[in-house]
This record gives C-alpha cells, sequence and structure tokens, in this order.
C-alpha cells in the first residue's frame, strides 16, 4: 500500500518536470550560495587560527612594547633577573610581487607549544640555524626570490608569512632589535616583578592575540547576511514548487485517504519524499556551493588583506563537517519551506473538494492581512533605527524591513494595478490590467525574492558608491605629496634629504611607531608643521586653532575609527603609550582597521621611542615628478624605493574595488536567483492560465498578441516592484552606512545618491522580467490550438 | 453566408490517424439558424471549431462572408472572428479578472463596436442588471452562460456559434437561456450555429443537420 501510494505521489513530478526542476534548482542554489560563503568564512577562519596560533600568541603570554621594538639590552636584562622569554624579530619584506611577513625566533628558548615550525627532522635545525632555512606556506614560498636562502614550503602557516632564525631575521629586516617576547609558561619562582625589570614593556595575554578574528567578525557576519539573504530568496522558489505541488494533488490525496490510507502515512510519505528531494538538492548545492566559494575566494582573499591585512589562502580546503552542515541547511529550508503544505494536508478533510483550490488566487483579505503585518515589520524597524545600535540590532532591522517591505508588494501592486485600471480606455488594457492584478497572488512570492534582490543592489550598491567617492575624495586630499620615498637605511635617508634639499618645496618626513592606543594595538606618526597639512588632511572635527596646538605640542588627533571605539571627540584625552594627550581633531581614515593617532614629530620623539626615518612623502610641481625621480634614482635608490601619486591612488583604488567584488558577485547571483524564481513561476502559471487566455483568442486575439502581451504583463509587474525595491534599497543604504558600517569598519560615510546606477538597474529588472517571460511566452505562441480548443471542451 | 464543403479533419491517435470529419458539407444564410446534433464523438464540436477559425482543416473549404477561412492565416482569423464572429462555449468562458459589465462589453469593444445602450439594453433583457459588478465567480452557471450570451450579441457578429451553450445548466434554465439566444440573434439578423444533443432544443431553430462518425447523414 505504501509503496503504491508512494509512486502515486512522486508521478506527479513525472508529469510536472518543470515544477520539480524549479524545486530542485531553487534548493540547489539557495544551499549553493549559503554553503559557499560559509565556506568562504570557515577558510578565512581556519587562516586567522593558524596565524593566531603562531608562537602560541593563543595561548602563551607575551611581552611587546609600549612603543616602538625592544633593544637587545631590555631582553638581556630580562633573561638575567631569571625570566624565560624567547625574542621574536617581526617585519615586512618584499617578495617577487608581493610584500611578506618575516618572524624571525630562536629555535632554541621558543617554547615548544608555540614552536610554529618542525624542526625534529635530521639536520633541519642545523639547517634552520646556520643556513638561513625559510618556511612558508606554499603560494608565498612560490614567491620567495632565488636570491634568499633555502626555502621549505608547508601547509602548517599562513599564506604571506615566512619564518625564519633570528639571525637571518635580522640579516633581511636590517634590525637588531626585537617586536616581543614569548614567555614560557613554567617560569621558575620567586622572580623580580616584570614592571620592575622591564617597566618599558607591557604584558599582553593571550587571549588578546587573535586581532584579526575580532576584526573581520563585522565582515563575515556581512558575508553570512549576504549569504542569508540569497538562501531566503532561494527558498521563495522552492516554498512556490512545493505549494503548488501539494495543490495540484490535493484531489490524489483525497483518493488516497478514500482508499484506506491513513493520514500518518500519508504525511510521512510526503515527508519522506521532500526529505529525498532536499538530499539531492542538497548534495547538488554543496557542490555548486564548493565550486562559488573557490571562485570567490581569491577576491575574499584579496578584500581581507585590503582592508585588514588579514593573509587568507586562496586555495579551498575544506572538511565533512562543511558538507555535512550544507546538507543541513538544504533539509532544514526544505522542512521551512513545506511546513505549511504539510499542515494544510494534515488538517485536510478526507471529503474535501476534489477540485484543485485555486492555488494562484488569494483574497484581498489575505493580502491586506499580510501588508499589516509588513507594515508592523517595517514600523519596529522605524522603531530600531530610531532608538537601536549595535551589529546585531542593524541586522535585524534590516531583516525587518525587507520582510515587511516584501509582505507589503502584493497588496502595492494590486493597488496600483486598480488605480491605472481606472486611466484604461480600451478593452484589451482593461483586460491586460485586470488580468495582472488576478496573477499577482500567484506571482508574489516571486517578485517579492526579485524586491529584495533589487533592495539589494540598490542598497549595497549604494554604500559601495558612496564610499567610492568618499574614498576617491579623500586619497585626492590625503595623498597631497607627489613623490613618496623610501630609502633602505638611515644613512641613505640623510644623504637623500641633503640632496633633495632646495630641489623640492618641502620634505615632509613620515615617521610612525607601533603602540599601544587606549590598550589596543596601534600607529602613532609624528609629522611636522607644514602648510600641506593644514590644507588637504581631511579633518571630521577639530579643536580651535587644531594645527597650531598640535605643532606646539598641545596634544593629538585620532583617526575615527579610535574616536568611535573609545567614543573620543575634541577635548577629550587619549592614552597613546604610557601618557595621555588631548584630542585635539579627528580625522577619516578609511581602509585602516586600526586605532591610529598623529602627533607633532618632536612630541613622538619625546616618546623616546626607537624611530626609524627611512619614509619621505615630496611636495613638488607636477611638472618636475620625472626630474625628481631621476635625481633619486641616479643617486642610486632603486626605483620601487619611489612611488609618485598616481601609482599609490591606482594601488588604493585597485584594492578598493577588490574589496567589492564579493558583494557586487553575491548581488548578481541574488538577482539571477530572483530571475530564476520569476521564471519559475510564469511558467507554473504559464500552464494554468490557458483557460484565462483561451477565451480571448477565440475572441479574435492570435496567440503571438497574447503571448507579448504576457511579456508586457511580467515588465508591468517588475517595473512596480522596482518602484518599491527604490525605497526600500535606500533605507537599506542608510541603514549599511550610518548603523551596520560604522560597528563593521568603524567609519561613517556620508551618503550619496546615484539616479544612474536606479535607472541602469530598473532596466536590468526589466530585462530580468522580459527574459523570465520570454519562455512561457514563447511556449504560448507556438502552442497548437488544439490545447487551447480543450479548454472550451474540458472542464477546467 | 457560410458554405463548409466537403470539410474533412484527423487527429494523429494511439490506433494511428482517427478520422473526426469526413468531408462534410452545409451552408447558411444570413438570419438562418441551424442545429447540429449528434452522438458524443461524432465530430460537431471539431466542425464548430473549424467553421470559427480556431483550428484548421486537412481538407475542403470554408467560405464566410466571401472569405475562404482555409486560406487565411492566423492573424486573418482571429482579424475575422474579433469582427464578424462570435463564439458561445459550454463551460461560458467568461473572463474571471474583469466584472460582468466589463465581460458584456468586452468583445464589442475588442472590435471597436462598443455601444453602450446596447450592451446596457441587452443586459437588462437576460436579467442581468442588478449583477453588472459583479464577478464571474459570484454567479450561477444559468447567469454565467447569460453573460456569456450577451457578450457575443453585444459584439453584433454576423455568425453566432454556440456549442453546447445549455449543457450545464438544468432543464428550466436551458429552456430560458435557449429562447435568449435565439431572440437575441433573431433581433440582431445574425445567422446562429448550434451544437446541440437535446432533439427538443433543436427543433427550436430553423433547421436541423445529423453528424455522425463525422459525417451528415440524413
Amino acid at each position: 500500500m505504501r509503496r503504491a501510494a508512494f509512486n502515486a505521489l512522486i508521478s506527479h513530478w513525472r508529469k510536472h518536470p518543470v515544477q520539480l526542476v524549479s524545486l530542485l534548482l531553487g534548493l540547489a542554489l539557495a544551499t549553493a550560495l549559503w554553503s559557499g560563503v560559509q565556506a568562504i568564512n570557515a577558510e578565512a577562519r581556519a587562516s586567522y587560527d593558524r596565524a593566531a596560533g603562531i608562537l602560541g600568541q593563543d595561548e602563551l603570554q607575551r611581552l611587546e612594547p609600549r612603543a616602538g621594538t625592544i633593544p637587545l639590552a631590555d631582553y638581556i636584562k630580562i633573561r638575567r633577573a631569571g625570566w624565560l622569554a624567547s625574542p621574536v624579530m617581526d617585519g615586512a619584506i618584499n617578495l617577487n610581487e608581493a610584500q611578506a611577513r618575516l618572524i624571525g625566533i630562536d629555535p632554541l628558548t621558543t617554547p615548544p607549544q608555540s614552536s610554529p615550525v618542525d624542526l625534529s627532522g635530521d639536520g633541519d635545525l642545523q639547517a634552520f640555524v646556520m643556513d638561513g632555512l625559510l618556511f612558508a606556506h606554499p603560494e608565498t614560498a612560490a614567491q620567495i626570490p632565488d636570491t634568499l636562502p633555502l626555502v621549505r614550503a608547508t601547509d602548517t602557516l599562513t599564506p604571506g608569512i615566512i619564518i625564519t632564525d633570528l639571525s637571518t631575521a635580522s640579516e633581511l629586516l636590517g634590525t637588531d632589535n626585537f617586536a616581543r617576547l614569548i614567555l614560557a609558561p613554567e617560569q621558575p619562582i620567586n622572580l623580580p616583578p616584570l614592571s620592575e625589570v622591564a617597566p618599558n614593556l607591557l604584558l599582553v595575554a593571550p587571549e588578546e592575540g587573535n586581532d584579526i578574528a575580532r576584526l573581520t567578525d563585522s565582515f563575515h557576519l556581512n558575508l553570512t547576511a549576504f549569504g542569508l539573504l540569497s538562501f531566503g530568496v532561494g527558498l521563495f522558489i522552492v516554498h512556490a514548487a512545493i505549494g503548488l505541488a501539494f495543490e495540484q494533488r490535493r484531489p490524489l490525496f483525497r483518493t488516497l485517504r478514500a482508499l484506506g490510507l491513513r493520514k500518518s502515512t500519508l504525511l510521512g510519505l510526503l515527508a519522506s519524499e521532500l526529505f529525498a528531494l532536499a538530499l539531492i538538492a542538497g548534495t547538488l548545492g554543496v557542490a555548486l556551493g564548493y565550486l562559488v566559494a573557490a571562485a570567490l575566494l581569491p577576491d575574499v582573499a584579496a578584500t581581507l588583506r585590503g582592508l585588514y591585512g588579514a593573509q587568507v589562502s586562496g586555495a579551498l580546503t575544506l572538511d565533512p563537517a562543511w558538507w555535512l552542515s550544507g546538507l543541513a541547511i538544504a533539509l532544514l529550508g526544505t522542512a521551512v519551506a513545506g511546513a505549511q503544505s504539510l499542515w494544510r494536508t494534515a488538517q485536510l478533510p478526507i471529503l474535501a473538494p476534489a477540485q484543485p483550490r485555486a492555488w494562484a488566487i488569494a483574497s484581498l483579505k489575505s493580502l491586506k492581512r499580510q501588508a499589516v503585518a509588513g507594515v508592523g515589520l517595517i514600523a519596529v524597524a522605524a522603531l530600531l533605527a530610531a532608538h537601536g545600535s549595535g551589529l546585531t540590532i542593524g541586522f535585524v532591522l534590516l531583516g525587518c524591513l525587507l520582510v515587511g517591505a516584501a509582505l507589503t508588494l502584493p497588496l502595492f501592486l494590486h493597488f496600483s494595478l486598480n488605480l491605472a485600471s481606472r486611466f484604461s480606455r480600451t478593452a484589451l488594457s482593461d483586460w491586460t490590467l485586470a488580468d495582472t492584478r488576478q496573477q499577482v497572488p500567484g506571482l508574489s512570492l516571486a517578485l517579492m525574492a526579485l524586491l529584495l534582490a533589487m533592495a539589494a543592489n540598490i542598497g549595497v550598491g549604494t554604500m559601495v558608491s558612496s564610499f567610492r567617492v568618499t574614498f576617491t575624495g579623500w586619497l585626492d586630499q590625503r595623498l597631497a605629496a607627489q613623490l613618496y620615498v623610501t630609502a633602505r637605511d638611515q644613512a641613505e635617508a640623510e644623504a637623500l634629504a641633503q640632496q633633495l634639499d632646495g630641489a623640492v618645496d618641502a620634505i615632509l618626513p613620515i615617521r610612525y611607531i607601533e603602540a599601544q592606543i587606549e590598550g589596543a594595538p596601534g600607529q602613532v606618526y609624528g609629522i611636522i608643521d607644514d602648510i600641506t597639512y593644514r590644507e588637504n588632511w581631511p579633518l571630521l572635527a577639530a579643536a580651535p586653532d587644531v594645527w597650531d596646538r598640535l605643532a606646539a605640542g598641545d596634544g593629538a588627533l585620532i583617526n575615527e575609527q579610535l574616536s568611535l571605539r573609545e567614543s573620543l571627540t575634541p577635548g577629550d584625552t587619549v592614552r597613546l603609550g604610557p601618557v595621555q594627550f588631548t584630542v585635539l581633531g579627528v580625522y577619516s581614515d578609511y581602509g585602516n582597521p586600526r586605532g591610529e593617532a598623529i602627533l607633532s614629530l618632536d612630541q613622538l620623539r619625546a616618546q623616546g621611542a626607537q624611530i626609524e626615518g627611512l619614509n619621505f612623502a615630496l611636495r613638488l610641481p607636477e611638472t618636475r615628478v620625472g626630474e625628481v625621480t631621476e635625481l633619486l634614482t641616479n643617486a642610486g635608490l632603486p626605483a620601487r624605493n619611489i612611488r609618485d601619486q598616481a601609482a599609490i591612488k591606482a594601488f588604493s583604488l585597485d584594492v578598493f574595488e577588490r574589496t567589492f567584488t564579493v558583494t557586487g558577485a553575491l548581488n548578481v547571483l541574488t538577482l539571477g536567483v530572483a530571475t530564476l524564481a520569476l521564471l519559475t513561476s510564469l511558467l507554473t502559471l504559464s500552464t494554468m492560465r490557458l483557460p484565462q487566455l483561451a477565451p480571448v483568442w477565440a475572441m479574435g486575439l492570435t496567440r503571438e498578441k497574447l503571448a507579448r502581451l504576457e511579456l508586457l504583463r511580467a515588465v508591468i509587474l517588475a517595473a512596480l516592484t522596482a518602484l518599491v525595491a527604490l525605497p526600500v534599497g535606500l533605507a537599506l543604504a542608510w541603514v549599511l552606512l550610518a548603523i551596520v558600517n560604522v560597528e563593521a569598519f568603524g567609519w561613517r560615510l556620508p551618503m550619496a545618491l546615484f539616479p544612474g546606477d536606479w535607472i541602469g538597474l530598473f532596466v536590468a529588472a526589466l530585462i530580468a522580467a522580459a527574459l523570465s517571460a520570454a519562455w512561457p511566452a514563447h511556449r504560448l505562441a507556438t502552442r497548437p490550438a488544439a490545447d487551447l480548443i480543450k479548454v472550451f471542451a474540458h472542464e477546467r | 453566408m457560410l458554405q463548409v464543403e466537403n470539410l474533412t479533419k484527423t487527429y494523429p491517435s494511439e490506433d494511428g490517424v482517427q478520422t473526426v470529419l469526413g468531408g462534410v458539407s452545409l451552408s447558411l444564410d444570413a438570419g438562418e439558424s441551424l442545429a447540429l446534433t449528434g452522438e458524443s464523438g461524432s465530430g460537431k464540436s471539431t466542425l464548430l471549431t473549424l467553421v470559427a477559425g480556431l483550428d484548421h482543416p486537412d481538407g475542403g473549404t470554408i467560405r464566410f462572408q466571401n472569405h475562404d477561412l482555409t486560406h487565411l492565416d492566423d492573424a486573418a482569423r482571429a482579424d475575422l472572428r474579433r469582427g464578424q464572429i462570435g463564439v458561445i462555449f459550454q463551460q461560458f468562458n467568461l473572463i474571471p479578472s474583469l466584472d460582468v459589465a466589463a465581460n458584456i462589453a468586452f468583445h464589442a469593444r475588442l472590435s471597436g463596436q462598443a455601444d453602450a445602450d446596447w450592451c446596457e439594453t441587452l443586459a437588462e433583457r437576460l436579467g442581468l442588471a442588478g449583477h453588472l459588478t459583479r464577478y464571474p465567480e459570484q454567479l450561477s452557471g444559468g447567469q454565467q452562460q447569460r453573460v456569456a450570451i450577451a457578450r457575443t450579441l453585444a459584439a453584433r457578429p454576423k455568425l453566432v456559434l454556440a456549442d453546447e451553450p445549455t449543457g450545464n445548466l438544468d432543464e428550466d434554465s436551458s429552456d430560458i437561456v435557449l429562447d435568449l439566444l435565439i431572440e437575441g440573434v433573431r433581433e440582431t439578423g445574425a445567422a446562429l450555429l448550434m451544437v446541440t444533443h437535446s432533439l427538443r432544443q433543436a427543433e427550436k431553430l430553423d433547421r436541423r443537420l445529423h453528424l455522425s462518425h463525422g459525417r451528415i447523414s440524413p
């Protein structure tokens, strides 16, 4: 009985292959986008964990300088006092086409649990200490020039990191100072306190180590939100397909029940059917998700490098848990999408009418109920916007806004078409509008998906474009100098400064130290008093006479990130290392995840830290850039140490564009899924619409004309949906710029409007709708007359 | 006005080609009414759809108002249906998204012959005046068929084709609806070709032809 009943149930899919394909494709795409994003997040987090695990930063305490680096003398003092500490050098070196972080360790004093590389092989230790063996991730190892010593590739390291012995690191980095000291977990007893032995050093607890993971949390939350949005849009297709399949099988359910099948058995069979479909689609979706992740990961890695300096491998390595979680989300999605249909079936009386209830026709009353719920959600969103704060509230607000707008869409379409019909003057336009209105309930899920995709597109597009405009303007201001020069050592720096004196309008030294700012790692810059800063530096808030007071050493400028994170405004005090300064101004600093401050150069020097003076910015007329570049090259400075303004701007803009490649790609994919939702709905409805179209055909409208009207109908609905999507998208952009980004990145951007982009998207939506309707319309245009005649001969 | 000569129509079936019409000929003058009777599957409805230009015959000719339908393309046949032929179906086939008033006027407006007074008169005469703002789903079967008749007559076609127009109605309603149809057709001067199972109903028309196995039988 069960087998026969199951066969009868699944025979539906043989008869309705389009429904089957739309269900499987919808679920597969939803799963693919979700699991693809999860794969990217998992890969990135694994990279952060590997990075954080280097030298046991996630397990061991360490000593860091309050500012600058740790001199050898300080290390010796700590060792002599009996503390078991291992020195670490840390700096950047240039590879063939990129930079890498070079970490130098002392393998003899490094605590075993913090050793980042395995030196247990024969001769490994000797090669490491004596021959300068370098360890690096295969991607990084491939970029190390042949001029460097022995290189060994290992998967245990994060890309962008090279591990070597202290002596090799000292040679390559050109310094004898240490970045930090790792403390062994077991220390001798009765040691003098570190505050006495090394008052300039700061004891950092292990849990503070994984800054990158903390910094990038918000970025990954953004990605997850996008994945969730795509998953939701995909579920619209699944919900529609399952709902229709259940509705069309109501007569069969009744027959099976009348033949003695228990309700529980029927529900069990239907649930099994959904489970099987979810497994098939889930497997397909997870495989697609792998491809999506593999395609997007290089750009995500570039984004994370550009925004946070986080090194993430561009290659995907996934564990079985990810595959299982992908299948689980497919099953969960199917359960959510099918729950309502199963519930309805459970409530179905055995003698319910055999005629399928008009699936596509919902009463105006239910549309109104739905719209009231939508308005309620929008009101909640407004309340949260007015009184809420924080990233989670931001995403809840986005959810309320998007779902609320989607729920109100069908009623808006209904009334808009009603209004339009008042101005209609011909029978054909009367019918077209009335028929379109009648189609709204059947297409509402697909149109809601389109609304969400378009609103996300407008919202994210506005955010990115606002960012681009602000960022470009900011770059123009901040990169005021025409040339940026890096000397190879202090002697060369001094020689160059002498040579350039008089040859350029101004030499602006670029000096900074690594320091604890309000207890978190950051950079403190020192600048000279120059008109360049007064004219160009982008200040968001400033105390009176800010530049005069900065030059006089009265205080510090801080970046926007630090200002927002610590709620600091001009007049407050900020702690830079051990010293407190008055905040004189706040400047915008896009793309920098960390806190940053600016002092006068004299003030910076007064902090007692050792500052390297290798970098300069040069002000000179544009026409003399070539001449000065030649002068520097002739002085022996390699070309790669001289960068002009245009090159730096181009590099920064490239980083910017790559940063938003992923969001752009997800935007397009979401719009694609929505188009597919519309296509599958239109295809499904097209077979159900013959009874509405056949009488009009019989009264003298050709199938071609009816097909054109079908296209027009889809375009009208997409256009009306786009009208709703615009304000929703702008509200979304506002939430992203004013709430989510402030929390996620630490800076707030002015919102700019881009009507040209809206028109582009509007046209894209119309094209998407026309493409979605093209196949059903073509089927109608070429449908045999006999199919239409059948409508008159048989009961519907 | 209408001459059908030696009309043939076949359909492919599992047993090979099935002949539905095997050389049917008939003619109809303006203002005349003709009943087409026959058992189920005799080809009555197929003949009607061919005359309406909804389908294309395999052989023979259909001449209507000096047009040879068999040589017209789909668009030209659609033009003819829109302007000069009215079709009434057993299933009413009203347009569910339009109210009764809009349904009645629809065909006439499509053909550019909208006459609000005439539509009002028809609605009045067919007992629909009180239902003009209602939608098809809110009407009984008899009421829906009266709307379908009003819709056809409102366009003042030269030829009305009716396929079992009362097949879905009870006997009392059938008589009322049929009388209204015949009366309306006579008033507009149109010709009427009606398919029916009922001999009693067929007798109300001017002539009757019986179709059996795709051929006119004596």
